[in-house]
């Protein structure tokens, strides 16, 4: 029974979110102390990993200094970076282990927390069998702790069911490239973006979710560049669009099969690019053929000559790029929507050279990173799948364990969540995952969590679902443990070591340690600081797709990064894939996919009439359990807001601040609401960082693509009413 | 960095905010942030605007202020309010024609943007125009900005009659040498 103890109340009390507006001491005590010393490192939020400087005196960070060397941001940040150091020192922080109990959480010493976790863990198993006990990740954590927890998945508790919260991130793009392309990487680095003729941004809310890239697609334009904005929201990039195509929620498959059928009707296609180097031309176009602007303009709301116009401009670019992120992803179609962008840049040779191509805009800060090493239900350590006898092999004998002691392929996220409503999986071991925010249809969630026979969880905040844990071992922020991360670009970088975990938190490589050694597996994981784990990921990786051999932190500090793969200590890494047109495929062809239609999930119909769709704002970050705690980051957003259109609006009476219910077949969620001309008018947004009562994935639906096992956050079936209730004050607006 | 100029693009703002929490980083005015930030009209539009002082040639608020606690340096640079000697009046709040001075009532205290006086003084940017993830506040070579953008900067504005020009430019539509906010100033009878 893991229900959240005592009151409500109380764990606000004891554990927040509370607000930090000033560095410890306050400004003006900090003002008079300069720090001891600058710490280069990256951001610890989204996919872009921008370079910073910490300020840190007395092992506490106090602030922060661009670092306008680090070529990818030259010193840029959003809000988010500049406040990100308000986590040290936060007053919610977790210094110390803590056990449930009937009243609430008591502080524990490490000992009884490891020894509980491991005994319970062990026992549960013994009961039930290995893979009753999952394990979930994170696409927020390092490289080496992402490696950590799929080897310990598998080796320490033998289970094949280990995933991730990277799972709600770009897996759809990883499932479109992978059999296209023969890697999941983008495809290209950022600097070809400004290189451009035309930019394609399909479902990426640039300006909000990935903001230093603004600066790329601005140099762009500068130069003479054109836009192509595809969104149901007309987003802060859109407002400098050549061209912007107002799509409806969950048919951007039908407008790009739309733009290859004009493109094709047209003979815009490169002839010459697809006999040299693709294969299953035919089939695609084929398939396109009844996908005629016309038609397809009914059923994405675009006009016709808007989608022969984006399909004139992009094939007839020399240098065109195509940007997507998680509005094309998270769809149950998400694999389909990316491999249609895939087609579409192969038809047309957009492809393997400067200023061409296509791109999935990665969104967790080592969401590409912590797919490559093995936390992924499919995958071994160097984007290796786990179903390949020689893959198997291979990291068995860098890990000392026999191939067949190896678990096969497991649950994905949302799969875990489900078996253990079910009661088939009976405890979990849970990090840097907030599932009860950022899972779809969070009752469910709640309901599977309160199922546990067992659950720990490794944090250094208490998270709104670690107050469902038996167990909450007191990890460390992202600055207490030095690593690497991989960035949106494919660019791996390091993460210096700033200061040590406060109070008795731990770093989390040494408490899957402790767990493994108490696990009886200690010998396989003797590690004493990261480095050591790295070295090892470097030949487990060996060979694989995501080659790292050839990484050391040295060179990373030496050369602001490595694009990988990097197989060698004298290869230079490789900023751009694919060049020639040669894709990782084994005959060098990339592949087009057919991209069969389907409708969503949650289907619109005359109850649930109004397309809801979900997402991020710019001053927040995924579920919130940082962000929510920093004052100067809730103040600019401080609750979730329900976007609507005045013409919409009009029909309920509504206007800005009003309350208004959303109804799903799920559940209904009352919030206020603001009335902007910036959506269509048959969808409604809502941004999904807050829990409880104001949690938009109370609404959302656990339809999963069945490739990427992605949930389909972006397309939910609504219908709205007024509601009753003061107006609220909508001040940022 | 003594050839750099400021040059401000609110076509570029996405309105993140970076510049605004940032600036309230800065050791010498830490918690107050001297940024001014607006959503045009939200309802209507996503545009943003964030902008810092102007810092014009002939400064109104300086004009308009009864303590002489407004001083313009050398460098071009209209100071913050001098503490000693502002007593608070909210004058220069009214006259500046770009809405910039702020009053802190607490404080008796007008504060605005220096330009980072202490960061520029030792060879870095302001920290806004270092931050922006846009690059819709930039500090820059004249050069470099008309090398590489295609909107162009401005630096005089046409207030009714009065013509202000500013050491911070706003850039423009290439084929635009000085912005007007006045409809008059674009009709025929009001060139005549």
């Amino acid at each position: 029974m893991a229900k959240v103890p005592g009151s409500r109340e109380a764990i606000h009390e004891a554990f927040g979110p509370h607000l930090n507006f000033e560095p410890a001491g306050g400004w003006q005590h900090e003002s008079q102390h300069a720090p001891d010393r600058l710490v280069k490192t990256h951001c610890c939020f989204c996919g872009q990993q921008c370079g910073i400087q910490l300020k840190v005196r007395d092992n506490r960070v106090i602030g922060f200094e661009p670092w306008e060397e680090f070529p990818f941001n030259e010193g840029m940040l959003c809000p988010k970076g500049v406040k990100r150091y308000l986590q040290s020192g936060h007053p919610d922080r977790l210094l110390d282990p803590l056990m449930r109990t009937d009243a609430g959480f008591r502080t524990a010493t490490w000992d009884e927390a490891l020894g509980t976790t491991a005994r319970r863990l062990r026992e549960l198993q013994a009961k039930y069998g290995r893979d009753a006990v999952a394990v979930y990740g994170g696409a927020s954590l390092t490289t080496e702790k992402a490696y950590l927890v799929g080897k310990f998945a598998r080796v320490a508790l033998g289970t094949r069911h280990v995933d991730y919260n990277g799972r709600l991130c770009m897996v759809s793009a990883g499932h479109a490239y992978k059999p296209a392309f023969g890697v999941d990487r983008s495809p290209l680095p950022w600097s070809d973006i400004p290189k451009a003729q035309v930019l394609l941004v399909i479902g990426a809310n640039v300006g909000e979710c990935a903001p230093i890239t603004t600066s790329y697609i601005w140099r762009c334009r500068d130069r003479g560049g054109q836009l192509i904005v595809v969104d149901p929201r007309f987003t802060p990039i859109a407002r400098n669009a050549d061209l912007y195509l107002p799509v409806r929620p969950g048919t951007d498959l039908q407008l790009l099969m739309g733009m290859l059928h004009v493109v094709l009707r047209e003979g815009l296609e490169n002839r010459a690019f697809i006999e040299a180097h693709t294969t299953g031309f035919e089939a695609v176009a084929e398939s396109v053929k009844p996908y005629d602007p016309r038609t397809v303009a009914e059923r994405t709301g675009v006009p016709p000559e808007a989608i022969e116009k984006a399909a004139r401009m992009f094939a007839q670019a020399d240098r065109a790029i195509a940007l997507h992120a998680r509005g094309l992803e998270h769809h149950s179609k998400g694999v389909e929507n990316c491999s249609a962008v895939i087609n579409l840049c192969l038809a047309t040779g957009q492809l393997g050279r400067e200023g061409a191509g296509c791109a999935m805009i990665t969104g967790q800060g080592n969401g590409q990173g912590g797919r490559e090493h093995g936390q992924k239900c499919d995958q071994l350590p160097g984007q290796r799948s786990i179903d390949d006898p020689k893959a198997r092999e291979h990291v068995a004998k860098v890990w000392g364990i026999a191939p067949e002691d190896l678990p096969g392929a497991g649950y994905s996220a949302v799969e875990i969540m489900e078996a253990i409503h079910r009661g088939e999986i009976k405890g979990l071991l849970s990090i840097c995952f907030n599932p009860l925010v950022s899972l779809p249809e969070a009752a469910y969630t709640r309901e599977a969590l309160e199922r546990l026979e067992f659950f720990g969880v490794i944090d250094f905040f208490l998270s709104e679902t670690a107050q469902h844990a038996d167990v909450v071992m007191a990890g460390s922020l992202q600055e207490e443990e030095e690593g690497v991360v991989c960035t949106a670009e494919g660019r791996v970088v390091h993460i210096r070591k700033a200061v040590d975990p406060p109070g008795r938190a731990r770093t989390d490589s040494s408490i899957y340690c402790d767990l493994a050694a108490r696990l009886g597996k200690g010998q396989y994981f003797p590690y004493r600081e990261p480095r050591e784990i790295f070295e090892e990921l470097r030949e487990a990786s060996r060979g694989g797709v995501a080659d790292y051999y050839g990484i050391t932190y040295e060179r990373l500090d030496r050369e602001m990064g490595v694009f990988w793969p990097c197989p060698s200590a004298d290869h230079p890494g490789t900023p751009r894939l694919f060049e020639g047109g040669v894709s990782m495929h084994a005959d060098g062809k990339s592949r087009f996919l057919l991209t069969p239609w389907r409708e969503s999930g949650d289907p619109v119909d005359a109850d649930f009439p109004i397309y809801l769709t979900t997402g991020r704002v710019v001053s927040q970050y995924l579920s919130g359990a940082q962000t929510r705690r920093i004052g100067a980051l809730v103040e600019q957003y401080p609750d979730p807001l329900v976007e609507i259109h005045p013409r919409l609006a009009a029909t309920l009476g509504l206007d800005t601040g009003d309350l208004v219910t959303v109804t799903t077949r799920r559940t209904e969620l009352t919030l206020a609401c603001t009335v902007v001309k910036t959506i269509r008018p048959d969808t409604v947004f809502i941004p999904y960082h807050w829990p409880g009562d104001q949690s938009a994935n109370r609404l959302t639906h656990r339809t999963i693509d069945p490739r990427s096992k992605i949930p389909e956050f972006k397309v939910s079936a609504c219908r709205l009413a007024k509601a009753a209730g003061a107006p609220a004050k909508v001040g940022h607006v | 960095m003594s050839d750099f100029e400021f040059f401000v693009d609110p076509s570029r703002c996405i309105g993140c905010q970076s510049c605004l929490k940032a600036c309230e980083e800065c050791e010498t005015h830490r918690g107050v942030s001297m940024i001014n930030f607006d959503f045009i009209d939200r309802r209507e539009s996503i545009a943003t605007a964030a902008y810092v002082c102007f810092h014009c040639e002939d400064p109104t608020c300086a004009e308009v202020c009864p303590a002489d606690a407004i001083k313009k340096g050398e460098d071009g640079i209209v100071q913050s309010a001098l503490e000693p000697r502002c007593i608070g009046c909210a004058n220069c709040v009214l006259a500046c024609p770009f809405g910039i001075p702020k009053l802190h009532p607490k404080r008796e205290l007008m504060m605005k943007c220096d330009m980072c006086y202490d960061r520029t003084s030792a060879g870095k940017k302001p920290m806004c125009a270092t931050v922006c993830p846009s690059q819709a506040l930039t500090f820059a070579r004249p050069e470099t900005i008309a090398r590489e953008r295609r909107e162009v900067p401005v630096n005089t504005f046409q207030f009714g009659h009065e013509t202000v020009r500013t050491k911070v430019f706003m850039m423009a539509p290439a084929g635009v040498d000085e912005v007007s906010i006045d409809v008059a100033d674009y009709m025929w009878e009001a060139r005549a």
